[in-house]
């Protein structure tokens, strides 16, 4: 570990077993999956064999009168919705859309878009009666591609869209149908100056995939709507509160009457906030009397969820012989899926972020396609913007002849710049990143062998801070019950007790921690955008001063002495002198033992909504070796360096950074949606949607740079997002390294590279 | 998946007997591996599963004195490549086998119902059809014998009759101076299906290849035979030009199709390049 300056902690830094520990490893966790309850239905969805089509008619009258069905819904079922907008933490939605992705209106928008679904005594039964039902399509041409949706005479997916223009200086947009939802725009300075002052100019374009976020644990809800109108949902998701205002939306019920219960969840890197279940197995609930319980099957889950965006991006970068960027200008078309709202606008914020410029351009378009619509996945809609940036950076330090690390340091981001956006960056370890990139053992030692190469490469992501509630409750017996709304997919049970106990004085074993329902705890945000750790950690540190202020008070009360004179330290209480001469002194747990008898047990609670959480900076090398023959590329060495603000828990921190890795890998390697040309999705299983097998990535060495973060009582930055951003752009790199050959499209599969190689045609 | 009715059989005469009265809708049940899953998903449907793992000869693997090799249609994957005799003799059998996919898969899945699945990319039948396999079958007919290198007929589908089913896989012993060799391209480094795979055995005497036997899977709608890459090797000296030869008739032999999984351009330029691999590490062998 790097640091800088960082006080002794006693908790924070060390790597405990964390508190859910046992229970996963031995299959006790309790997941979506193992609900069982008196009566339960199974429930199943119908979906679209097309891309693109209109629904003529709907008839579930023989799917409905089959043995052991007990319901069948459709979109007509759930009230009519007005355009509106609904806050998910990562992302936002507009009812009126979103009902429509739960189960189609008018017209299905893309392969597996859901049609019905059906409730029975049985998934068999369930899944026997969805071939009973009669769907007549009108199949409408597909349009999957960003820039062939953009064309005027693409196919139309909504006839009353209108392009929103949000940019400065562009004319504004036609009163005609189209497919671009938004077209944004962010400028600084002036670019035309810039590149008129530049010494070297170099434009490139790039495309991706779209990706996958391949969490191991299939969405699933089981839900229940009593005879009083109350509604039980348990489900798998980032956010409860988050879930219960989706279902409390679309429902029209209001959500004092819903509670969602947050079972252990199998992963989700922000493909799990959205509602796709859930407003489904309530209806079907309502409509039978009784629980019903759904999961999807692995290729609805690639089909239907939200992936990410498939990207088309053009980048314009000049500079000066001594390395200074003198302008950028950036062009990012987003496909949105079939509905509007991709991360386009992220994209747009932090593709140039990593640097400190004086002229920069960016235009981001929001692109509606016959694609599932797209969700947040993990630092959402930066991996593709940073990948153009830092791709195009390299050839640049190529045609400067420049060291790739001395350009971008040159260009570091410093605290009191100002970002794209005009925005000032506070304390960011741009800078200390990128030093520890250039000083690394691994990026000054020697490449050798033949067909091996090494790229670099920058990552930014700005992580959220939001609204986070929690209680805690001090025990008689000195441990501390933490009630948590985050539910717990990175580890934060144990790095947020960690923070609790930290304060108090006390071990994490100390501290309690539990992921509850809505209605036990109060509004919390998604566990998303790197935020939890930061957000629920500032929460447990005003409980844990709540606490200590509180039982100082009642330290002074039991030895009848003023409150001034009675301190909290070294995990208890102690006050003057005791007439005899004697220390008063009581540990935590003494304490706790006397709190019933002197005025009750103690509990507290708090709420955060701060945004001071810092962002966060990694830098990635890597080496690889491109097999001529086969076009396959071998991860040979990766290390990836990240200011970490403090590592509460290094183990997970370091985990956190490897996983994002691998998906990164992923995604540069082998990971993308396959459609056909009538927009059928054809590798919906994760035997053709590949994403890494355990040997395709090497051990991934992590430095942990701590630029504590200011902006938090200890330091902490979120560090889950931005190791999936330089991935693409240090492996496309190193292969240009590796065998010459320079790709603008991820993933780089062994047959596009072998097309590069193999003589032309 | 449907309900489906399930029996065991202990002989294959009662085997036999069970499919018959099961009718188009009865199937072998071996290690499962396929057939569950096309069921589960209702891409096959199925009334009745024969389960003919309790069958002692359709579980057997044995070498005779001859050094002929018979593996029973439902012994599972692993006793194959884990029995060392086989692994040297029968190299391109175990290489395949043992990629079959992971662990659990191979301690279920078998020759037999890798044969009758008879996927375009099934990664044993190049090897067995390089090895000169004949797959024993039994059936209301009576038992027949049936090359596996004519064994397929398309993507799915094989001639297999009414009724019929595969006993046992045997492959001629190995005459002196043979090596064999297996391998595939995948784009990961496990758990994925054939882009191309391609297998051959050769006999070596002295320099001059006597006898040669290739095959390519994922290239066609059924793995081939290529016996043009085998005139390419068979009377002559081995050198790099009649290797090179081999490859070029491999590639020339290939008619894949582009799909999720490859294009042509790749399918194609990989039979050579595998060929080429595979034509080593047997030589290798031959010469070991």
């Amino acid at each position: 570990m790097v640091s800088t300056e960082k006080p002794q902690y006693r908790v924070i830094g060390t790597s405990p077993v964390r508190p859910d520990g046992v229970d996963k490893v031995t299959g006790r966790a309790e997941y979506g999956a193992d609900i069982k309850l008196e009566g339960l239905l199974y429930g199943a969805v119908l979906r679209s064999p097309h891309a693109h089509a209109v629904i003529k008619r709907i008839d579930t009258s023989k799917a409905a009168a089959l043995p052991g069905v007990k319901a069948v819904v459709i979109n007509a079922d759930f009230p009519a919705q007005a355009s509106g907008d609904l806050d998910l933490g990562e992302g936002r939605a507009n009812p009126m859309w979103l009902v429509d992705n739960v189960l189609a209106g008018s017209k299905v928008l893309y392969h597996g878009h859901a049609v019905a679904a059906v409730a029975a005594t049985d998934l068999h039964v369930a899944e026997d009666a969805l071939a009973l039902i009669e769907v007549e399509y009108e199949v409408l041409p597909a349009v999957i591609e960003v820039r062939e949706a953009m064309l005027e005479t693409a196919p139309v997916l909504h006839p009353e869209l209108r392009t929103n223009v949000r940019a400065r200086g562009a004319p504004a947009a036609a009163d005609r149908p189209t497919n671009v939802a938004l077209h944004m725009r962010v400028e600084k300075g002036d670019v035309a100056a810039g590149f008129a002052e530049a010494d070297v100019v170099i434009e490139r374009e790039f495309t991706t995939s779209q990706f996958h976020q391949g969490y191991i644990e299939p969405q699933n809800a089981t839900a229940f709507w009593n005879r009083d109108g109350e509604v039980t949902v348990w489900t798998s998701t980032q956010g409860a509160f988050s879930v219960r205002d989706q279902v409390a939306a679309l429902l029209k019920v209001g959500v004092g009457h819903i509670k969602v219960v947050p079972m252990e969840i199998g992963g989700g890197f922000g493909g799990k906030i959205n509602v796709y279940l859930e407003p489904v197995a309530a209806l079907l609930s309502r409509k039978t009397g009784r629980p019903v319980k759904m999961w999807m099957p692995r290729a609805d889950v690639i089909r239907a969820t939200g992936p990410t965006s498939s990207t088309f991006n053009r980048v314009k970068i000049g500079a000066k012989k001594d390395g200074t960027i003198t302008a950028i200008h950036a062009y990012l078309a987003y496909a949105a899926g079939a509905y509007p709202g991709s991360s386009v606008g992220a994209g747009v914020s932090c593709a140039t972020a990593p640097y400190s410029l004086d002229n920069v351009l960016i235009d981001g378009f929001d692109v509606v396609t016959n694609t599932p619509k797209t969700a947040a996945y993990r630092a959402p809609g930066a991996p593709a913007s940073e990948y153009a940036v830092e791709a195009t950076l390299d050839e640049v330090a190529e045609a400067l002849e420049m060291d790739k690390m001395d350009l971008r340091l040159k260009n570091a981001a410093k605290e009191g710049a100002t970002n794209a956006m005009g925005q000032p960056l506070a304390k960011i370890g741009a800078v200390e990143v990128m030093q520890a990139v250039k000083s690394h053992p691994h990026y000054t030692s020697e490449i050798q062998g033949e067909d091996i190469g090494r790229g670099v490469a920058m990552g930014f992501w700005f992580n959220g801070g939001m609204e986070t509630s929690s209680s805690a409750t001090v025990y008689q017996d000195g441990t501390v019950g933490l009630v948590l709304g985050s539910t717990d997919i990175g580890g934060t049970r144990a790095s947020l007790a960690m923070q609790l106990a930290e304060n108090l004085g006390l071990t994490m074993e100390d501290i309690k921690p539990q992921v509850v329902d809505t209605d036990t705890v109060g509004y919390t945000a998604v566990t998303g955008g790197s935020r939890t750790t930061f957000a629920g950690g500032w929460v447990a540190y005003d409980l844990g001063e709540d606490i200590k202020k509180r039982l100082v008070d009642r330290a002074a009360r039991i030895w009848s002495v003023p409150v001034d004179q009675v301190r909290y330290e070294d995990g208890g209480v102690s006050g003057p002198a005791a007439e005899d001469g004697s220390a008063r002194r009581l540990s935590f747990q003494e304490i706790a033992g006397k709190l019933q008898g002197s005025g009750g047990l103690i509990a507290v609670s708090a709420t955060s909504r701060r945004n001071t959480q810092g962002a966060a900076f990694a830098g990635h090398i890597v080496d690889v070796h491109v097999d001529r023959e086969t076009g396959k590329v071998s991860i040979l060495r990766y290390t990836a360096i990240q200011d970490v603000g403090t590592a509460i828990h290094p183990a997970y921190v370091e985990g956190q950074i490897q996983g994002g890795v691998v998906q990164g890998i992923g995604m540069a390697l082998n990971e993308e949606y396959y459609y056909d040309d009538e927009g059928h999705m054809l590798n919906a299983s994760l035997l053709d949607y590949r994403i890494p097998v355990a040997n395709d990535v090497p051990m991934i060495e992590t430095v942990l740079v701590e630029v504590p973060n200011p902006g938090h009582p200890y330091g902490v930055r979120g560090v889950g997002e931005v190791p999936i951003v330089p991935p693409q752009p240090a492996i496309r790199n190193a292969v240009a390294d590796a065998i010459g050959v320079k790709l603008y499209h991820t993933p780089m599969t062994p047959a596009r590279i072998l097309d590069e190689l193999l003589p032309r045609e | 998946m449907q309900a489906v009715r399930y029996a065991r059989a202990s002989s294959v005469d009662e085997a036999i007997t069970m499919l018959r009265e099961g009718g188009e809708t009865a199937r072998v049940l071996a290690g499962g591996t396929d057939v569950i899953v096309q069921a589960r998903e209702r891409r096959r449907h199925i009334d009745l599963f024969v389960d003919i793992k309790h069958i002692p000869e359709l579980m057997s693997l044995t070498l005779d004195a001859g050094g002929g090799l018979t593996v029973g249609a439902a012994t599972p994957l692993y006793r194959v490549y884990g029995d060392a005799e086989v692994t040297r003799r029968f190299s391109a059998l175990a290489e395949s086998t043992h990629v079959i996919g992971g662990t659990a898969i191979q301690g279920r899945a078998s020759l037999g119902g890798n044969l009758a699945n008879a996927s375009p990319a099934a990664d044993s039948i190049p090897a067995m059809i390089a090895l000169g396999a004949v797959a024993r079958v039994a059936g209301p007919a009576g038992p027949r014998e049936v090359s596996v290198a004519d064994f397929c007929t398309g993507p799915g589908r094989n001639v297999l009759q009414p009724g019929e089913f595969i006993t046992s896989i045997h492959f001629p012993a190995r005459p002196a101076g043979s090596g064999s060799a297996w391998e595939r391209f995948i784009p990961r480094n496990e758990m994925d299906i054939a882009v191309v795979n391609a297998a051959v055995s050769l006999t070596l005497a002295g320099d001059v290849v006597t006898e040669a036997r290739f095959s390519l899977g994922a290239v066609a709608p059924i793995p081939l035979s290529v016996p043009t890459a085998a005139e390419a090797l068979v009377g002559r000296p081995l050198t790099d030009a009649t290797i090179a030869a081999a490859d070029e008739a491999a590639k020339a032999a290939a008619t894949p199709i582009s799909d999720m999984r490859g294009t042509i351009r790749q399918r194609k330029h990989l039979s050579a390049v595998l060929t080429e691999r595979v034509i080593r590490r047997a030589v290798e062998r031959a010469r070991a």
